[in-house]
């Protein structure tokens, strides 16, 4: 397959990984973050930290959209469409994720109109084949899905569609990251940057992490040569104590981003004084909401919202495993109290989370491991 | 909703509701069809119901997915289907037309499967209480000779073969769904495996030690399942692993990994090892097994789980599907 199998090489990918050895000083313990959960997810997914030397630890980030958004917008978005007249609509990515009274799935079990869409303007298709219904389009995403959200937003308000809403919890990268930076117990060396946000914000908005925080960035792809060649532009610069953002996904980020994309955006869309995240608690400016001359479809503003706020349990440590301060199973509830099918914490819930990935495609194996070791 | 999937909370319904409630021996593995002794006559016996949106869809319908499972099910248990009964479930304003054709399909897939309808029976409820139609099958079948399934058999070193590519069913139900604005040349992989499964009980018979079907929950649940059952590792290489390209760009498209994609043409065989060969050849050379494989085998480790590698050294644990598998977007 076509701009796969070129990324899946082994014997690159073999060359590649002997080359991260070689950078890699003995030494010294290295860090290095992947924003995106996508990147979280193909780690696990390729075996990569098989490929890698013990001294390079790999930190989940807070790239993960499904993840970081609070029980509390989930119980609001579903409270919304206990009204029979709303039609739920939202991607894959949300339908397992739990609010208090259960997940999109379960209240579809018990008679919900909740319907799994590929992409918001299948959410509008269905407000113009429904027009006694309304359709509600639970919007989530960093700045990958949000051009998206915008465009189709344009598309109702030129159409003047009144029986479609969009319930926005989109939220931005640069924030979360500047959170994470800003955290006392943070120890992180490099990052690994997020390859689809890039497409659309482009590389420039990373420059502050190179020259106010003195941390290497490169920009990546998702296959597994993406990334171990990602890993080896940060151990070249951290080799050369040097700090800039490269693109290593130059095949699809432009470094200027995607200006009409950019531009759909900023014709919807306006920063939230403050969103919350969970595990990381409210950082201001970090999300995005319908202006005001779109507020004819913002579902927030149409419909009674409870607005609900839960706390994640005390005992589920998402905020220290997101800053990278514990792994996954270091967490008291990993694997017990917390697994894929009763997520008590946010890393959990999607597949791409770095408890349910950890949880998914590793847990036994270090377990196996363990077993084999104690053996012997 | 999961408890339908074929996955974990499938498994979990089975072992921890019913089996303790309805059956009489618990102590007997979970098979596809269970196998009975009356005073030395020996038949099994399975049930299957068929739930499928659309109803027919590129390569097959509801009609042909029902005789074709049945006689699967029986096949990969080590039996060949002689007879089956049939009842529809219909929903109130279902067109005739549409009825005809599927009774047609079954009728079709019977003859070619070697099977003979002996009785059915028909059930209509309101409009709006069931989705257009459901079928619900029993079917019996004579031990096939010289074959001997059970998952207590299976031993380290063994190999496990698969009959041909993963997720052409699967995916052709989605994309059949109309949801997806995606095109693909690809068809459901629905047949009977009847055949494959005689070629390989001839050939390699005494070193057959299980079989399965991986339908709903696909290669990695059932061989998930195999894992818990004995208490062994499953080790995958997973460019053995057939796929065909249209699927693996689906996959890769929607974030689904084909090891949890339905098959309904498609079963795993576990061979002691000196039986491989003759075993991969008896497949390999029987109509519509010609793109067969060695896709791995069991090892002491990891106990109860299965891990792919990759072609560069790196592995990853695969488990059980949980509830359906549901695309990633963002």
């Amino acid at each position: 397959m076509k701009f796969v199998d070129e990324f899946r090489e082994p014997e690159l990918i073999t060359k590649t990984s002997a080359e991260i050895r070689r950078l890699a000083d003995p030494d010294r313990h290295y860090r290095i973050m992947e924003v995106c959960g996508g990147h979280t997810h193909a780690i696990y997914r390729f075996g990569l930290k098989d490929l890698l030397p013990a001294n390079i630890e790999l930190i989940h980030g807070p790239g993960c959209p499904v993840c970081v958004l609070p029980m509390g917008r989930i119980d609001d978005g579903l409270a919304i469409a206990q009204n029979p007249d709303v039609i739920f609509t939202a991607f894959g990515d949300m339908m397992r994720v739990p609010g208090t009274q259960g997940s999109p799935l379960e209240h579809k079990a018990r008679g919900m109109d909740v319907r799994i869409v590929y992409s918001p303007a299948d959410a509008l298709k269905l407000a113009e084949k429904n027009p006694d219904r309304h359709v509600m389009f639970f919007a989530i995403g960093f700045e990958t899905t949000a051009p998206s959200t915008a465009l189709t937003l344009m598309r109702a308000k030129a159409q003047r569609l009144h029986n479609f809403s969009v319930f926005c919890n989109h939220v931005t990268i640069i924030p979360a990251i500047r959170a994470i930076l800003d955290s006392p117990d943070m120890r992180i060396d490099a990052f690994i940057g997020p390859g689809h946000v890039s497409t659309v914000i482009g590389c420039r908005p990373y420059e502050w992490i190179a020259k106010n925080e003195n941390k290497p960035v490169a920009v990546s792809g998702f296959e597994p040569l993406d990334i171990l060649q990602s890993i080896v532009m940060v151990l070249r610069q951290l080799k050369a104590d040097e700090a800039t953002i490269e693109n290593q996904y130059k095949r699809v980020v432009p470094w200027e981003g995607n200006r009409a994309a950019l531009r759909a955006m900023a014709e919807v869309f306006e920063l939230r004084p403050y969103f919350e995240w969970r595990g990381l608690g409210f950082i201001s400016q970090s999300a995005l909401r319908l202006r005001e001359s779109y507020a004819e479809w913002d579902s927030e503003q149409r419909f009674q919202v409870p607005g609900v706020r839960v706390t994640d349990p005390k005992a589920a440590q998402c905020g220290e495993v997101l800053k990278g301060v514990l792994k996954p199973h270091q967490c008291k509830l990993f694997g017990n109290e917390c697994t894929p099918e009763h997520p008590v914490g946010a890393l959990m819930v999607s597949s791409e989370g770095s408890c349910a990935a950890y949880f998914n495609y590793e847990h036994r194996k270090t377990a196996m491991v363990t077993s084999i070791a104690s053996v012997a | 909703m999961a408890h339908g999937a074929g996955g974990k909370a499938s498994r979990r319904l089975v072992e921890g509701l019913f089996a303790p409630l309805l059956f009489s021996s618990s102590s007997e593995p979970l098979g596809d069809a269970a196998h009975l002794d009356f005073n030395g006559t020996k038949i099994a016996i399975t049930t299957d119901s068929f739930v499928v949106k659309p109803l027919s869809f590129p390569g097959g319908s509801i009609g042909e997915l029902a005789v074709n499972g049945t006689v699967n099910d029986l096949a990969v248990s080590g039996a060949k289907a002689e007879a089956m009964v049939v009842t529809y479930v219909l929903e109130a304003g279902l067109p005739t037309p549409i009825l005809e054709a599927e009774a047609r399909a079954m009728g079709n897939a019977a003859r070619k499967a070697g099977v003979t309808i002996a009785g059915g029976d028909t059930k209509v409820v309101e409009h709006g209480k069931a989705d257009s139609m459901y079928i619900t099958t029993t079917g019996i079948g004579r031990p096939i000779h010289g074959l001997k399934i059970d998952p207590r058999s299976v031993r380290a070193g063994d190999k496990i073969l698969l009959s041909g590519p993963i997720g052409d069913h699967g995916i052709t139900i989605l994309l059949a769904r109309g949801e997806l604005d995606l095109e693909a040349d690809l068809h459901s992989d629905t047949r009977s495996v009847l055949p494959l499964v005689e070629a390989l009980a001839r050939e390699a018979g005494p070193g057959v030690r299980w079989m399965r079907d991986p339908t709903r929950g696909g290669v990695a649940t059932s061989l998930n399942e195999l894992a818990r059952d004995c208490r062994l590792g499953i080790v995958l290489m997973e460019e053995t692993i057939p796929v065909r390209d249209a699927v693996r760009g689906a996959c890769e498209l929607l974030g689904l990994d084909p090891l949890h994609i339905a098959n309904e043409g498609q079963f795993l065989a576990v061979v002691a090892p000196e039986y491989a060969d003759a075993a991969l050849n008896a497949l390999s050379l029987a109509p519509g097994g010609q793109d067969a494989q060695v896709i791995g085998e069991v090892r002491e480790q990891p106990s109860g789980a299965v891990l792919v590698t990759t072609r560069y050294g790196g592995s990853r644990i695969v488990d059980m599907l949980v509830g359906d598998p549901l695309p990633r977007i963002c």
